[in-house]
């Protein structure tokens, strides 16, 4: 399960959306988030479904993927179409069957909003399909630099975020090293009703608890020794450059805005 | 150049000094580390090592006597100058690996300590260079075994251009043949670079390949002096609970059976070198 999942993995690759710069796409969908609410009628949806289809399609991820590791959302996707299909009134009646009466306007929002859904969420995992967290986590800095005078620990919270990240896989292979370790011993975690269940998780969580706050002990003394003192006077490996692309980038979701003003209705 | 690098004067240091029933983890402990010089600190559990490595850096002060590194007096204002001149290796591979990926890792000293961008790129390469590891720039640390784990933390030292290299334990949690390449890299470092490096350890075989060995026990040196003299004096090593080199003890025990083995050899590879010409040198 855990390798079809794709909501926060990173995809390798060489695509023209792989190589724009991270604060250009964080911000693209950031934009494009605020613009999905422009569309109100079929034209602007089917727009807006022929603009993320080409976003896709200019990422090189395959569709089919996209799909496949998206598939717990469709399931979110499926639950809010029929709640509008037949919650929603207005509209000709289209269909009475027993006490369910679909309407028309139902029916038109329904597929609006799941469609909406769709493109959010697309939109949304194409950015970290395509940027490493690491690259992520740098934009993110940068993009939120302009807060440091208001105090906002906006490099802290930088680091804050490429160290756990970089935890993740490390408390990953430790917790299936203590499921082992518990199993070998008799506790039972896959079987028995949800509340054994729950209980079952307990002997997980303490020892992982108990070595994550070691592993945070020892990372603090090795990053003091090497003379981390915060992010002031810090110089920055990373480099970001900002392309002409990016600004196309960008320039093309305005236009694309535009576009959807003009046929709105 | 000769001079001391790092030197311990009457150091005393106690981790609860309101209670006088407990013993100081260190007693009046001096030493002194000349530049250019591989010096192994050797001790059981509780010996006090960990204290000391502690007090090297200023993560802790002593309560008594003086700490100096670098010519300067351990203190709080002094603390960073001298840390910029210093790299440390720690023993658990995973917990001391800051960056996503190797080249961030090696580059995280640098960043903290302010060099310009291209300069930082220059050394990253380099120092990965020096630990055989530039192939593994974009690695993240989990594709990673512990050995490269460790050989990257020692690049991720070595960036900073230190005058001193402090393994604390280093080796101690790695697979024999990740002990092996760490070992080897510093060796290959130390003939390349004469970089003035101190092994605290419990592993003998580690210590052996050092200048001098310092003997730790229950918070006092008990011994100093080069690996001979020091293996010399095994049963005192075996009371502390520390084990002989395997090479050692064969030479010792073949020496019990009437086999008149020199007993210097101190690696394995040396003992086997001195039985296979044993009779051509008679």
């Amino acid at each position: 399960m855990m390798e079809k999942m794709i909501f926060g993995r990173f995809i390798p690759g060489d695509s023209l959306v792989h190589r724009l710069d991270p604060r250009a796409k964080i911000l693209f969908v950031f934009l494009f988030i605020a613009i999905v609410f422009i569309a109100n009628n079929a034209i602007t949806y089917a727009i807006l479904l022929g603009f993320t289809l080409l976003s896709v399609f200019l990422s090189k991820i395959r569709l089919y993927f996209l799909i496949n590791g998206l598939k717990p959302v469709f399931i979110l996707m499926a639950f809010t179409f029929f709640l509008h299909l037949f919650f929603t009134q207005g509209g000709d009646l289209l269909v009475s069957i027993g006490f369910v009466d679909i309407y028309e306007e139902g029916l038109r929002q329904g597929i609006f909003i799941s469609i909406r859904f769709l493109v959010l969420v697309f939109m949304t995992s194409i950015l970290t399909l395509t940027t490493s967290p690491i690259s992520i986590t740098d934009g993110i800095e940068v993009l939120l630099g302009p807060f440091k005078r208001v105090k906002l620990p906006v490099h802290e919270l930088a680091l804050m975020m490429s160290i756990s990240l970089r935890f993740i896989p490390t408390l990953m292979d430790e917790t299936g090293k203590i499921l082992k370790a518990q199993m070998a011993r008799g506790s039972d975690i896959g079987s028995g009703p949800i509340k054994e269940r729950i209980k079952a998780v307990v002997p997980l969580l303490i020892p992982l608890f108990v070595s994550a706050f070691k592993r945070a002990e020892d990372l603090a003394t090795a990053m003091e020794v090497r003379g981390y003192r915060g992010g002031e006077g810090r110089t920055r490996y990373r480099q970001l450059n900002w392309r002409l692309i990016d600004t196309l980038s960008l320039l093309l979701l305005v236009g694309f805005a535009g576009l959807l003003w003009y046929f709105r209705s | 150049m000769n001079g001391s690098i790092l030197s311990f004067d009457q150091v005393t240091f106690t981790y609860m000094p309101e209670d006088k029933s407990v013993k100081p983890a260190v007693s009046d402990l001096s030493f002194s580390i000349k530049e250019g010089e591989w010096v192994a600190l050797v001790g059981h559990n509780g010996s006090g090592k960990s204290t000391i490595a502690k007090l090297m850096n200023g993560l802790l002060f002593p309560q008594q006597g003086t700490v100096k590194a670098m010519g300067l007096d351990m203190s709080e204002e002094s603390l960073w100058d001298i840390r910029s001149q210093m790299g440390m290796v720690f023993q658990n591979p995973d917990n001391q690996f800051v960056g996503a990926t190797v080249q961030d890792d090696v580059a995280f000293a640098l960043e903290n300590n302010g060099i310009p961008h291209d300069e930082m790129v220059v050394r990253v390469r380099e120092s990965l260079q020096q630990v055989k590891m530039e192939e593994y720039l974009d690695h993240e640390p989990h594709h990673l075994s512990g050995g490269q784990k460790q050989r990257v933390a020692i690049a991720g030292a070595l960036a900073l251009r230190p005058r001193l290299l402090i393994l604390d334990e280093a080796t101690s949690m790695l697979d024999p043949q990740g002990r092996r390449e760490v070992i080897e890299t510093i060796r290959e470092l130390r003939e390349a670079t004469g970089l003035t490096v101190l092994s605290i350890t419990h592993d003998l075989e580690e210590a052996a390949l050092a200048d001098r060995i310092l003997v730790m026990n229950k918070g006092q040196k008990q011994m100093e002096g080069t690996p001979d003299s020091v293996f010399s004096a095994d049963d005192e090593l075996t009371e502390m609970g520390l084990d002989l080199p395997f090479a050692m003890r064969m030479a010792g025990l073949l020496q019990q059976a009437g086999v008149p083995v020199t007993g210097e050899s101190m690696t394995e590879h040396e003992l086997v070198e001195e039985l296979w010409t044993y009779y051509s040198n008679k």
